[in-house]
């Protein structure tokens, strides 16, 4: 009984999540479930905020300061994309109250998994995650694209969760424990099955987070998902499969780190190089942000590669101000709406600085904060990311961040190009976007002023790995 | 250290004022006149508090002065300020140019006049901000951010080519910049700080001082830039809109200068002195080979560029001997060069307001519809190829003298660029000026206007000042550069 009260966030989201099931069907008022759903979700933030650190069930369940950090982050995640859905759901054609109770389906997916400190929690917290997350991508059942991201995601997804499953048999066999500090406790350095093991389980864990070479689901699954769910897909599920990521290989196996840090180099490497010359090539604003998020995790692979304090700090960091970059550049993306049609091609936004002159030089600023130009956000990011590569002499690492960094910079440019160095053409509309300018005008003033007192952030990061090394 | 301030402010200014300008409003003519006259007085402001550093500055203390130091991002990375007699001066040149840019952009900027002055405000504060911040990470954000405004002003209200042009100069500055960056988280690693002065008194080892020194090479070398890189300057500066190409040649280019001094040889004084000759080959090259193209150009801006690329290579020979009279030369070549070939460039947009060409052949014959402008172009064109008694020739003959005593085959070489440098520019204002007046379109031109020569007058009378009386000059910069060239030699042995 004792355990239950430190997953109270999470009962008291799944009861929420219930009733408002329950209450949905008798009260067709989506705007309402939605709001009730934000609201849920806050006070989810302050019961986390509350919480003792315990490790339950048996120490399959940690609540740390690192659960705590990424929780809070995913659930601003989760209550940024509800924002997002309230104010496109008509025009969008998914008017649909399960909506939000499946974001908190997922969300409550996604806290198991920070918190999972054991191969079978891990793995329950994964699926609630993702059965959530493809039915949300096949939400808008009238749209071909939408279904097929739906099937898409599902059987890839599927796909990855059986080599996932495979893999954490197989650590199970060659260790005899679920457990991520019995794993390392027990651990038998010269296993060749545990090794095995590992590379299974990543797998399935570099699908998750969408790193090359599993990324193929994520282009289509961006474009075809409507866009409050891609925005969902951007922020919240890539944060809590990259803290599980961390646990699992710094908890259980961090004392033969040799082995699956070269694996985590390779993804590394392949998702920021493939990412910075796929992209160029793209016409889909969401297909282009698909790429370049699998360029993001690229370069927030590099501070797991490291396995250093300084490379898990780096990691939270870049994620903290990935976060805030993806909340600006969906909440555009749905700002850009004509006679309730939307626009997903990179040509339409062609001349917009005309009509929308504040607009568009702040997104024209994101772009080069995704770009990582200084003194925008996103470089700093990439400077911490940099520096604990450097600090644990992963210069080649390094070199070729930088290398894809000048590389991706131009298809950000291109969107600035394309912005307001092109032909104007009709206008947006501007009326609609008032709930989106409450995540648009914040984010992007974070992102422009950060480099005037980046410790808060830094703070924060280095609070949470304390749990960890 | 002073009670106010005074950088902090210098380089805040303009981003209060970019907060005032997105407050006005902007749809018809008179509200763009208002936004032009309000980024003018901002600019002047600058200016003025500017020039208040001259007055408060020591002269006698060759350290750094007007310090500010404020803990930032973490330990060893701080917000560091300070000007000493090497950046001084080219503080002020930045905010002088500033409002010279805006005032020179009143007519010939026709739209989205609120997004040109946002981005020139914005770039000043990113200028300011380079010849300031005594920590390495500050200098990097200020000269990184730099690009984001100039990518904006070629891009949006430049000329025909201008997408691949600001593309070209993004790229190739970032692409150089981003190992600059390793070598600052290198140095940060290994030493636990970026503060100037500290790594002044470092010693670096000799092959970590090798490796990044090319490091802080590879970016300053395309920013000032060296032949071979040049490439995207004469592209950056045809498309650029005036005032564009006023400030690239006028501060951009010089921020590359200055971190040669202030980095490269201060810091790694080894790896300096290992790969002097390497830079005076360059800078050779550079001087003859760039001189030569630009006698060939049809373009006025393209000409102007390659010359720019020219007058660079002295500086970089005048920084590498490691005297006091390379050095001093160097600096004053620099601002020289930044006035004169702002002015030139000023100078061609005067022309190309008129009659919306740049084609040398389009024109001839001025002299006799525009006296007073044929004067001014005559002075900097003069002072551009060298001639005693203006700035052109303190600086070149300076870092002259000072490779003489170094190498004298260098030496021969780089006073054939002088040579050259009349050719080309002698025979550009010959061209443009001279000759008879029969060219149909040209009977329509008129003289400078009040605005105009509002903005000639200070650079002229700066160009003869420092050419006739460098003494000002040279008494501020030298105290700072005798202990730069101390400290290298102190190092070196």
């Amino acid at each position: 009984m004792q355990s239950l009260v430190y997953i109270l966030p999470e009962i008291f989201l799944f009861i929420v999540a219930t009733v408002l099931l329950v209450t949905g069907l008798f009260l067709k008022n989506v705007k309402l479930i939605n709001s009730l759903a934000i609201f849920s979700l806050l006070v989810a933030v302050i019961l986390i905020l509350n919480q003792p650190f315990q490790s339950a069930f048996l120490n399959s369940f940690v609540v740390d300061e690192f659960s705590l950090v990424l929780k809070v982050i995913i659930l601003i995640g989760s209550i940024a994309s509800l924002i997002m859905f309230v104010s496109s759901k008509d025009d969008l054609n998914i008017n649909i109250y399960e909506f939000p109770i499946l974001i908190i389906f997922s969300t409550i997916g996604m806290m198991v998994m920070v918190s999972a400190n054991d191969l079978l929690a891990m793995f329950i917290g994964l699926e609630l995650q993702s059965l959530s997350l493809y039915v949300l991508a096949a939400l808008n059942r009238n749209s071909l694209l939408s279904s097929e991201a739906g099937i898409k995601y599902f059987i890839l997804g599927a796909l990855s969760s059986g080599l996932l499953l495979f893999g954490i048999s197989y650590i199970y066999g060659f260790s005899g424990n679920t457990n991520f500090n019995l794993i390392a406790v027990n651990i038998n350095p010269e296993s060749l099955g545990l090794i095995i093991g590992i590379v299974f389980v990543l797998a399935g864990l570099a699908f998750k987070v969408s790193a090359v070479p599993f990324h193929m689901w994520t282009p289509d699954v961006y474009q075809g998902a409507p866009t409050p769910i891609t925005g969902f897909f951007a922020l919240a599920p890539k944060i809590a499969a990259m803290g599980l990521l961390v646990r699992f290989l710094f908890n259980s196996f961090g004392e033969i780190y040799i082995d699956w840090q070269q694996i985590i180099f390779f993804i590394s490497i392949a998702s920021m190089m493939l990412a910075a010359f796929a992209a160029i090539a793209q016409t889909n604003l969401k297909r282009l942000m698909a790429y370049s998020s699998i360029g993001h995790i690229g370069y927030a692979l590099i501070g797991v590669a490291c396995f250093t304090d300084e490379g898990l700090r780096s990691l939270l960091i870049y994620l903290m101000i990935y976060l805030i970059m993806n909340i600006a550049v969906f909440a555009f993306l749905l700002s850009l709406k004509r006679n309730d049609g939307y626009f997903e091609n990179i040509s339409d936004l062609s001349g917009m600085h005309k009509n929308h002159p504040l607009r568009t030089m702040l997104i024209a600023l994101i772009m080069f904060s995704l770009a990582g130009i200084p003194p925008l956000a996103g470089f700093f990011g990439k400077f911490y990311i940099f520096v604990a590569a450097i600090e644990s002499e992963m210069l080649f690492l390094a070199i070729i961040g930088v290398v894809a960094s000048v590389i991706s910079a131009f298809y950000y440019l291109r969107i600035v190009k394309i912005m307001y160095f092109d032909e104007p053409k009709e206008e947006f509309d501007g009326s609609s976007i008032k709930s989106l300018n409450l995540l648009y005008y914040p984010s992007s003033i974070l992102i422009i002023i950060f480099f005037i007192y980046p410790s808060p952030v830094i703070n924060i990061s280095e609070y949470a790995i304390q749990s960890i090394i | 250290m002073s009670e106010i301030p005074i950088l902090s402010i210098l380089i805040f200014i303009p981003v209060v004022g970019i907060f005032f300008m997105l407050l006005i409003r902007n749809n018809d003519d008179q509200s763009s006149q208002n936004l032009k006259h309000t980024a003018l007085w901002i600019a002047f402001l600058n200016f003025i508090i500017s020039l208040s550093l001259l007055f408060s500055f020591d002269l006698n203390n060759p350290d750094f002065q007007f310090v500010e130091k404020y803990a930032w991002i973490e330990s060893g990375i701080s917000y560091h300020l300070g000007i000493d007699g090497v950046s001084i001066l080219f503080v002020i040149l930045t905010t002088m140019l500033v409002p010279i840019c805006i005032l020179a952009s009143y007519e010939s900027i026709k739209f989205s006049v609120k997004e040109y002055l946002i981005s020139f405000l914005a770039l000043e504060t990113f200028m300011i901000g380079v010849f300031c911040s005594l920590d390495l990470v500050l200098f990097y954000l200020f000269f990184e951010g730099g690009l984001i405004p100039m990518f904006l002003i070629i891009g949006i209200w430049g000329g025909e080519r201008r997408v691949y042009s600001t593309f070209k100069f993004f790229l190739y500055t970032l692409a150089g910049s981003v190992f600059m960056l390793l070598a600052i988280i290198y140095i940060f690693i290994s030493t636990g700080t970026t503060d100037v002065e500290t790594l002044l008194m470092y010693n670096f080892t000799t092959n970590e001082q090798l490796i990044l020194w090319i490091a802080f090479f590879t970016s300053f070398m395309v920013k000032i830039p060296m032949w071979p890189f040049h490439t995207w300057l004469p592209d950056a500066h045809v498309e650029a809109p005036t005032a564009g190409s006023v400030i690239l040649a006028g501060v951009l280019l010089k921020m590359a200068g200055y971190g040669f001094i202030r980095f490269s040889i201060g810091i790694f004084p080894d790896a300096s002195e290992f790969f002097a000759p390497f830079i005076f080959s360059l800078s050779v090259i550079a001087i003859i080979v760039t001189s030569l193209i630009a006698l060939v150009q049809e373009d006025m801006k393209k000409l102007i560029a390659y010359s720019s690329v020219a007058h660079m290579g002295f500086v970089t020979l005048g920084i590498f001997t490691f005297t006091v009279q390379g050095i001093e030369g160097g600096i004053i070549q620099m601002i020289s060069h930044g006035i004169v070939s702002a002015a030139l460039f000023l100078c061609v947009g005067v022309v190309y307001d008129r009659l919306h060409t740049r084609e040398i052949a389009r024109y001839g014959g001025l002299v006799s519809k525009m006296p007073f402008y044929s004067f001014s172009f005559m002075i900097f064109i003069l002072a551009s190829l060298g001639l005693p008694g203006t700035s052109g020739f303190v600086g070149e003959f300076l870092v002259l003298l000072s490779i003489f005593s170094i190498n004298t085959y260098f030496a021969i070489f780089a006073t054939t660029g002088v040579v050259l440098a009349a050719t080309y520019s002698l025979w550009l204002y010959r061209r443009i000026i001279f000759g008879a007046l029969i060219k149909d379109d040209l009977s329509e031109m008129f003289d400078l206007t009040r605005r105009e020569i509002i903005i000639f007058l200070p650079l002229i009378i700066l160009t003869i000042f420092i050419g006739l009386y460098p003494k000002p000059i040279i008494n501020i910069i030298e105290p700072s550069t005798e202990k730069i060239v101390n400290q290298i030699k102190m190092k070196l042995d």
